[in-house]
């Protein structure tokens, strides 16, 4: 996994409360066996004004002009804005690959679905809450200025507005350590081998039924 | 000290390793597998050169993306038209084999929508931690098991360490007490809760339902339940065991059998919540105010009984909640202040990990038995949630009912609940549908999708549009 540490990027405000995995990344790019390109078809069924197909030539394809991800004041935008409960849905992590393979760092929002916030940090994507008081600021402040970057400090848990002003964020400290040096929790896991081996052989022991093979 | 939650015994018994910021180590027992979210687990596996740490832990069936025509199905494999799709099947079948993970293949009468076949196999076992790379694994939460949805990263770990990293949420009750009015069923009971508490009203939660109107109903109307904790923001929903959670396994191919099983349903008996539980949250509805439930909205939380209206987002104090509410009416193409009895239909589908069991399949044929489907419906169509529940209900000639009604009976799959498969719903349809979410886009691009129960939704077919399915029961039954 990608490591991040800080990351300065130009915000885009998505607003619109409840935006589930379904928009984020429509189910017929699901059937791919890959875990990338999928950044082209992020938001599909609001950035094209046609149904999307797995292959399909994007390039030929009507954009909506009016959603902001095809405004061209966003272009290249990293720090994705958000509104409550995103993510909502099902648990595809074609989610988060979908915001990575376009470009998005960091998604601010007041608050996240659950499944979705743990799969950003499985792939070097950092998201954080504010309160909801903040997140309407940094609404207004975004739509107000053009070219509205916003620099995010991971070690310090801060976000930098374009003025100057610093807003503090929280963390998990385990998830801060994998996503600051990139870890792959899978070997971080198996440090605890033995822990893994002493539980099973003990619960084994204790309910024999549960090690019936499948 | 107050006593432990059903959620917190399930969690302490799995406990390996507690690490100081609040994250734990939860020992893993059973992990559901199928095409969708598993081949980059599989590669993640391969590039690293891991192996799985417990292959017999894993049980894999396709259910997402596969056909549910009979002549489609029945050129197996190799005969599914869509070529991404086919690799995608065949992708599962290739990893399962070479990690050696069972798998129930698409030609299997075995084969289904995971969260049916894992209660179905007994794979599902009380006092269980469960995961799938799903969303609606907390289906098995049913049964006293802890499941959670987890995505593909984790599905890569589970497999490699037999664990999942996790924070513990906390407890919430949600008690239904009294009596369920005849013909409000499973799905009612929870969609009304989703209208209740929200879409987010579970974040951060494992919810267990309880209460008199949970405890009364069978292993198929919990599951209904349970699936659909997530909708609420939960990713796990339980409810405790009793002798109904024993009565289903006993007998299962993959359960215990004979002294063990005793010895098992002992343990199993302990796995409620004490009397002096602590619940960070508890919420209570009563039955009795509980009716036929209808979605209007692009989230499952914008419902209302069948008797009301689609409400208007100009009477909506809160600004957000109302642009929420003008969004969703536009998608869907209906007017504030429409019955939702007045809301025509286009499409009706039977089927899901929420209602596709036997139960759901007989409550959908009482309906529509010795009727016929509307003129004005272009497709109604039934799709058992696995090969076994489809050959249940052709024993009791359900199939029959439901073809000489009109209405179409598939082969077992996910199908239009996600419409990765060809059972799509076409824009700007309508269709009143049995299964989880209403999201826009969910059952095909632009459709209009109406969450309701079987026995709605089999109503809503003969009459073509919704209609209070209490009347329709009440009606004498035809031959």
């Amino acid at each position: 996994m990608k490591a991040f540490t800080v990351h300065t990027g130009l915000a885009m405000p998505l607003d619109r409360a409840n935006v589930d995995t379904d928009f984020i990344i429509p189910k017929q790019f699901l059937k791919s066996i890959k875990r990338s390109g999928f950044g082209i078809n992020l938001f599909d069924e609001h950035r094209y004004l046609d149904k999307g197909e797995p292959d399909a030539d994007n390039s030929q394809r009507p954009l909506n002009k009016d959603f902001v991800l095809n405004q061209p004041r966003y272009k290249g935008a990293s720090v994705l804005m958000a509104r409550e409960n995103f993510g909502c849905g099902s648990s595809r992590e074609h989610a988060p690959w979908a915001l990575d393979d376009y470009g998005f760092r960091v998604v601010i929002a007041p608050s996240f679905a659950d499944i979705f916030f743990n799969n950003c940090f499985k792939n070097g994507i950092l998201p954080i809450v504010l309160d909801k008081e903040v997140v309407d600021a940094l609404f207004k402040e975004v739509n107000a200025a053009e070219g509205y970057t916003l620099t995010v400090d991971l070690p310090a848990q801060s976000i930098t507005r374009p003025d100057g002003s610093v807003i503090h964020f929280e963390v998990d400290a385990f998830r801060k350590h994998c996503l600051l040096n990139g870890l792959d929790d899978i070997g971080l896991t198996l440090e605890d081998a033995d822990a893994i081996k002493a539980f099973e052989s003990q619960w084994r022991e204790k309910s024999p039924w549960y090690f019936t093979a499948a | 000290m107050s006593g432990k939650t059903l959620y917190d015994k399930l969690w302490e018994s799995h406990l390996v390793k507690q690490r100081d910021d609040g994250t734990a180590l939860i020992y893993i027992d059973r992990q559901l597998i199928h095409e969708v979210t598993s081949p980059q687990a599989f590669e993640g596996l391969r590039l690293t050169g891991r192996k799985p740490w417990r292959a017999d832990a894993n049980l894999a069936t396709p259910d997402h993306n596969i056909p549910t025509t009979k002549a489609e199905r029945s050129r197996g494999l190799d005969g599914i038209v869509d070529p991404v799709s086919r690799i995608q099947v065949r992708t599962l079948a290739d990893n399962c084999r070479e990690f050696g993970i069972t798998e129930l293949d698409m030609d299997d009468i075995r084969q289904g929508i995971v969260h049916v076949v894992g209660p179905e196999q007994g794979a599902t076992l009380p006092g269980m931690t469960i995961v799938c790379g799903d969303s609606h694994t907390s289906t098995h939460g049913a049964l006293g098991a802890l499941a959670h949805g987890i995505g593909t990263s984790e599905v890569e770990h589970v497999m490699a360490t037999q664990c999942l990293i996790q924070k513990k949420m906390r407890n919430m009750l949600i008690r239904v007490d009294g009596k369920l009015n005849p013909g409000v069923t499973a799905k009612d009971i929870v969609l009304a809760i989703i209208g209740e508490i929200g879409t987010a009203g579970g974040t951060g939660y494992t919810i267990e339902f309880g209460g008199e109107a949970v405890r009364s109903l069978s292993m198929e109307g919990r599951m209904t339940i349970c699936n659909m904790a997530i909708e609420a923001g939960a990713r796990a929903g339980l409810i405790a065991v009793d002798q109904t959670t024993i009565d289903y396994i006993k007998g299962r191919p993959m359960a215990p059998q004979g002294e063990l099983f005793t010895r098992a349903a002992e343990f199993w008996k302990t796995l409620v919540s004490d009397a002096d539980a602590h619940f960070d949250r508890v919420v209570v509805l009563d039955a009795a105010d509980i009716i036929p439930q209808v979605t209007w909205g692009t989230s499952p939380e914008m419902v209302a009984p069948v008797t009301g209206v689609v409400p208007d987002p100009d009477q909506e104090k809160d600004p957000s909640r109302a642009d929420n509410i003008r969004q969703a009416l536009k998608y869907m193409g209906l007017m504030p202040g429409t019955a939702i009895k007045d809301i025509q239909l286009d499409v009706v589908f039977i089927g899901s990990c929420t209602n596709s069991r036997i139960e759901d399949l007989r409550a959908a044929a009482a309906v529509v038995k010795g009727r016929k489907v509307a003129s004005t419906i272009q497709l109604a169509m039934v799709v058992p949630g696995s090969g076994l529940v489809k050959q249940q209900a052709e024993a009791e000639g359900l199939d029959k009912i439901f073809t000489d009604a009109g209405l179409e009976w598939r082969e077992p799959g996910c199908s239009m609940c996600l419409a990765m498969n060809a059972d799509q719903l076409p824009a700007g349809k309508h269709c009143a549908s049995t299964s989880n979410r209403n999201f826009e886009g969910r059952q095909g691009f632009g459709g209009r999708t109406h969450l309701v129960s079987p026995a709605m939704a089999a109503a809503a077919a003969i009459h073509g549009h919704f209609v209070d399915v209490r009347d329709i029961l009440l009606e004498p039954a035809r031959a």
